[in-house]
């Protein structure tokens, strides 16, 4: 039988071993953490325009990643009226001073008062020329959060490609908007302003789209995430619209 | 407590019968999850895809081994009073290091796997063979165990995600097989013999797991070999 003396030693011990052990550990690889995730963030956003780089988009290393970023990506960060933020600017509010707009953490930014917010804008000029505005938005989806990247093609009007996550949603139902290449294609050519010049954005529409330009086929099963996906879209291109709209112009 | 081995050779890394037993007993006799049925929960979450259950049965192998090992190196100076929680505290450190490990190594894959890594922690089969074996046999024996029991739960895993991901998305280990489109090996579309076949969505999601684990617990206890008894 142990004495409560040597419990208590064993435990202390026990405990600081462990936490150096793991505290060396995390620190130590945070660097390689921090890049990891910085490249699975720029995968995602270039994702959504995945068919303008083509079949090699599968096969991208990270180093192919960070240069088609370091090259063909401008990254903007902008405010809810539409007016790029500077870096000096940046630090003044109190972010990093080497932040980016991929780096933006759009978790923190939606819990802030809306005129608060700061949005991430990518330029991407594709190897043809073409130019493509890509935006980030944030909802909710049946479970938990769902987020996006769309793309959108010079005239600021027809969507070139999308790109959905989620945190929990159901495989095989919810998860679908991730996983279902067929779904996300549905997006490519639709548009977000009508003729006349009216936002509209996209709706995923349960039972079939009757709306060729503005609408797509929903998931069976998955009513509720694809609610999310819609309310996510028009809410979350609208908070471009300041600066979309000046680029109509 | 009868896992306790009988003849004890204190001292001394061997690999005789005995060493040879600890590793081949899981695979089949003393298999963790259709034998013990401990471990069903992970069985049920990561057994969507082949690869998610590879790198999972890879993870548990590594923390059961040395859990194992270090709760049998220290059995004799961890008091009594605090032995569960000791346990759990090593459990808990090695599961953390696979954690940050993976996220490094590959970051697509602990993007996955997301929980599911976490929660080995509380895998049964982990805190059950600490308290069957390593609380009362030599590292050298303990940490043999812990990768037998590892592989024994990996072939499960595997055996499980193998049919969920054939059946439910045409896919063996991403490879196509069959589907709807050309590029599967068996195109359902224009095949004449399997023209009726349908992904069954069902079984991507959890409760088929419990049906296929039912199953496969059915197959080798009331097929295979009908004398398995679960004896710890």
């Amino acid at each position: 039988m142990h004495s409560t003396n040597y419990i208590i030693k064993f435990v202390l011990i026990l405990t600081t071993i462990v936490a150096v052990v793991l505290s060396l550990m995390s620190t130590g690889l945070k660097p390689i953490h921090d890049q990891n995730e910085a490249v699975y963030n720029k995968s995602a956003i270039l994702s959504a325009i995945s068919s303008e780089i083509g079949d090699k988009f599968a096969t991208l290393t990270s180093e192919d990643i960070d240069a088609i970023f370091d090259k063909d990506v401008k990254q903007m960060i902008i405010d809810m009226e539409g007016n790029i933020v500077k870096s000096e600017e940046l630090a003044n509010m109190g972010y990093k001073q080497d932040v980016t707009a991929e780096s933006l953490d759009m978790e923190k930014e939606m819990k802030k008062p809306e005129k608060d917010r700061l949005l991430p804008l990518y330029k991407y000029t594709a190897p043809s020329g073409d130019l493509y505005y890509i935006v980030s938005v944030r909802g909710k989806g049946l479970w938990d959060a769902i987020w996006g990247n769309i793309a959108i093609r010079s005239d600021i009007t027809t969507i070139a490609g999308v790109s959905f996550d989620h945190k929990a949603e159901t495989p095989g139902l919810g998860a679908e908007i991730k996983d279902s290449k067929a779904f996300q294609e549905q997006f490519k050519g639709k548009k977000i302003y009508d003729d006349q010049g009216k936002y509209t954005s996209v709706a995923v529409i349960k039972g079939g789209a009757k709306d060729p330009e503005h609408e797509v086929d929903g998931i069976s099963g998955a009513t509720i995430t694809a609610d999310g996906v819609t309310e996510m879209m028009w809410r979350g291109i609208a908070y471009y619209k300041p600066y979309l709209n000046e680029l109509k112009k | 407590m009868a896992d306790v081995a009988v003849k004890k050779k204190e001292g001394g890394i061997q690999f005789g019968k005995n060493e040879k037993k600890l590793l081949t007993d899981p695979l089949n006799d003393n298999n963790p999850i259709t034998v013990q049925v401990l471990g069903i929960c992970s069985a049920l979450a990561v057994t969507t895809l082949m690869n998610k259950a590879l790198v999972m049965s890879i993870a548990v192998i590594f923390v059961l081994a040395l859990s194992n090992l270090f709760t049998s190196l220290l059995r004799n100076a961890i008091p009594k009073q605090v032995r569960m929680i000791v346990q759990l505290v090593i459990i808990a450190t090695l599961v953390t290091v696979v954690e940050l490990g993976l996220k490094a190594i590959d970051y697509n894959v602990y993007k996955e796997l997301s929980v599911f890594i976490g929660l080995i922690i509380t895998n049964c089969i982990i805190m059950g063979r600490l308290e069957a074996f390593a609380m009362a046999n030599s590292p050298w024996r303990s940490f043999l165990d812990g990768i037998g029991n590892g592989i024994g739960y990996g072939i499960i895993l595997i055996i499980v995600a193998f049919f969920r991901e054939l059946l439910g998305k045409g896919t063996v280990f991403g490879w196509k097989v069959i589907g709807t489109t050309p590029d599967y090996l068996i195109n359902t579309t224009d095949s004449f013999l399997f023209g009726w076949y349908e992904n069954n969505n069902l079984m991507v999601l959890f409760p088929s797991a419990m049906f296929v684990i039912g199953i496969l617990i059915w197959v080798h206890r009331g097929i295979i070999n009908k004398n398995l008894v679960d004896v710890s």
